[in-house]
């Protein structure tokens, strides 16, 4: 869809992102030292650390992802949500306390403190490098996204404009900052959508919002000519001569006779009501010919108790198919077991002060992100039912859904999401610079730095990190944001967790088996993931059926995987004695 | 930190202890939804709560959940001096 950019869109989207730039060079005064450029001095407060969990947290996985996934599939969406929070309990129950009082400025220290071993900063710095990386495509897709309607510019300047501003918070101040754009983004994305769901529930549903007239249930053909030109149905796409805004509710429940609007609703309400309505929902066919690459938009008048239980995105779960369960199974671990496994969540518990402020921290960061998720459910819902949703784009229900309401509430939520991206991007960029710098060229190649050394050689990391994020951004357009989290996710679990686990409960774990299990858990998931028939079709552009992986989703065969290497190589290898620990 | 630390004292300690515990009660909780996603979907059509059905109810629980429990360790582990 073409989009018209407003002045006020974009002075409002200015003034946060300077803001939270110009922020960030007034806290750079404080993090001149290596343990303040890499862990905050440690003196963050649990609460603002809590939040700033949140902030870190709530990427655009959560935010775009899961809104257009609801919007676009229903109740499926929402299983992310599940998950994401779900592993906010290993990392608390599990993780939290043993990793704060291990490590130092990465999560190698944590991992590597019993051992003092070369390979096993290797193995673990390379794991956060990819880890980190594969969580980066995301955020930059999603703010590519965000830039198209706000500003009407193509979506690369959003993704090299987030990849500018994040190097220069990173370079600027590192945790310090990293932690006050967090905690504002964390705090403003909670309170925003706290607001607009009161919106969506005073607004009730209405039967073809957004629609001018009657509802068009018309398919609409998407053209893209073997010379580059864009038609819609046949002819040039124009303003006038566009796709049209989707995502209606077709009626309500018979209770509301010829009633087209239900008035404000109560939280429990909105849900049953709109479980006994009609919704029309849009999927979209392509199809390739000597004209180019057509795609179709097709509408669906489907129940809302059949959208508001799982069975829409992952369509076996309904139709009993084996693979598609298997799939579900193995993302619902991934999410479970990978948050206490990313790096750039583990960084933040080096910025309290003890393992008391870790606990307290994370507990509010699961109050704060918990209270996101439900709110999730109807910003989707909402959006779905808004009249105003972009079938061409699953990432931008949210911030359209805000438009729905007016153009102000539209450049506030776009820029808090842009933010958004950048509070993600900057936990994720400090990760990837601790990894190389520290745990790479410090610790593992010998390197010997002074303070200042330190500081400077995470930043030249930062700005590499930043360069490879917004390429990667532009490459990856097309996905949905939250199935791209997903890859991190299983990457992070296999990898990491298992070393993490055994460390702390199997006494007899050794510096061979962590590094094996680093190693086997990364390649593993990472080869499924790229011979996986997910990534044939999106990114390749092969048959799904060509790919020889029998599921997409990794983790159900490399979390249990890397358990396995663990412990046979640390059988198989002697037992060191426990190394005294430096941190 | 300065002194020996072993992974393992972080096992044996009584915050270890408790959060174990209340990590096996979320398992039991997640591994049911899960049960009941892979193998009886058709029961998360009931509607339980308001109207709401139990596909809807078990998600918000699982949430409600998570934040329940996370602040009973912390009370739990209010009295117990670690900060290592």
């Amino acid at each position: 869809m073409l989009y018209d950019s407003s002045p006020m869109a974009i002075a409002i989207f200015a003034s946060f992102v300077l803001g939270v730039i110009g922020l960030s060079f007034w806290l750079g005064r404080k993090g001149q030292s290596a343990k303040g450029y890499y862990a905050a001095h440690g003196e963050i407060h649990w609460f603002v650390n809590g939040i700033a969990f949140a902030g870190d947290y709530l990427s655009a996985a959560s935010f775009l992802g899961i809104c257009g996934m609801i919007a676009f599939y229903g109740y499926d969406g929402f299983l992310y949500s599940i998950g994401f929070l779900a592993g906010w309990i290993v990392a608390l129950f599990v993780i939290a306390e043993p990793i704060k009082a291990l490590g130092k400025f990465t999560f190698a220290d944590a991992l590597d403190a019993r051992f003092n071993s070369r390979g096993i900063k290797f193995a673990v710095a390379i794991s956060t490098l990819i880890v980190s990386i594969f969580y980066l495509i995301p955020q930059m897709v999603g703010a590519g996204h965000l830039i198209v309607p706000l500003l009407g510019l193509p979506h690369a300047v959003g993704v090299i404009l987030v990849g500018v501003a994040v190097t220069l918070i990173v370079v600027t101040a590192g945790m310090v900052s990293t932690t006050w754009v967090q905690f504002i983004k964390g705090s403003l994305l909670v309170f925003f959508c706290g607001v607009l769901t009161i919106m969506i529930l005073n607004r009730g549903l209405l039967v073809n919002a957004g629609q001018q007239g009657d509802e068009d249930l018309r398919p609409q053909v998407h053209t893209r000519t073997p010379e580059g030109r864009v038609l819609v149905n046949g002819r040039p796409q124009t303003k006038e001569n566009d796709l049209r805004p989707v995502g209606t509710l077709h009626a309500l429940p018979a209770k509301y006779g010829d009633a087209r609007e239900t008035g404000p609703l109560r939280p429990l309400e909105y849900l049953s009501t709109l479980e006994e309505s009609k919704i029309v929902t849009w999927s979209a066919e392509k199809h390739t010919d000597e004209k180019g690459i057509h795609t179709t938009y097709m509408p669906t008048i489907r129940e809302g108790k059949d959208l508001l239980k799982p069975g829409g995105y992952f369509k076996g779960l309904s139709s009993g198919s084996l693979t598609d369960r298997l799939n579900f199974a193995s993302l619902m671990l991934a999410l479970f077991c990978g948050t206490a496994s990313l790096p750039h969540i583990l960084i933040r518990y080096y910025t309290v002060k003890d393992a008391a402020a870790a606990r307290k921290s994370t507990v509010v960061g699961i109050a704060a992100i918990g209270g996101f998720y439900v709110l999730t459910l109807y910003l989707g819902l909402g959006a779905m039912t808004s009249g105003y949703l972009d079938p061409t784009s699953t990432n931008m229900a949210a911030p359209l859904l805000a438009k729905s309401f007016n153009e102000t509430l539209f450049a506030v939520i776009s820029a808090i999401a842009f933010t958004t991206v950048l509070g993600t991007v900057s936990g994720l960029i400090m990760a990837g610079s601790g990894a190389v710098a520290h745990d790479l060229i410090e610790n593992c190649f010998g390197v010997t730095m002074n303070d200042h050394e330190k500081v400077r050689a995470g930043k030249i990391a930062a700005v590499f990190l930043g360069v490879a994020a917004m390429v990667l951004g532009i490459l990856f357009k097309n996905f949905n944001v939250s199935f791209l989290v997903g890859w991190a996710f299983h990457i992070a679990a296999s990898a990491n967790l298992p070393a993490l686990v055994m460390l702390l409960f199997w006494p007899r774990t050794t510096k061979h088996g962590i590094i094996a299990a680093v190693t086997v858990g990364m390649v593993s998931s990472l080869g499924w993931i790229l011979l996986s028939a997910d990534t044939f079709e999106k990114v390749y552009g092969l048959p799904r059926g060509d790919s020889p992986i029998p599921f997409s989703q990794p983790g159900l065969v490399t979390i249990p995987l890397g358990f396995l290497v663990l412990v046979l190589v640390s059988l198989l290898t002697p037992r060191q004695e426990p190394h005294q620990v430096r941190a | 930190m300065g002194k020996d630390h072993h992974p393992k004292d972080h096992v044996s300690s009584p915050s270890r202890t408790i959060g174990m515990r209340l990590f096996l009660i979320y398992v039991l909780l997640y591994l049911g939804f899960m049960g009941i996603v892979l193998f009886r979907p058709d029961v998360l059509s009931w509607r339980p709560l308001g109207g709401v059905n139990l596909a809807i109810a078990y998600g918000m629980g699982l949430i409600a959940a998570a934040f329940v429990l996370s602040l009973i360790y912390m009370v739990a582990c209010r009295g117990i001096s670690q900060d290592t």
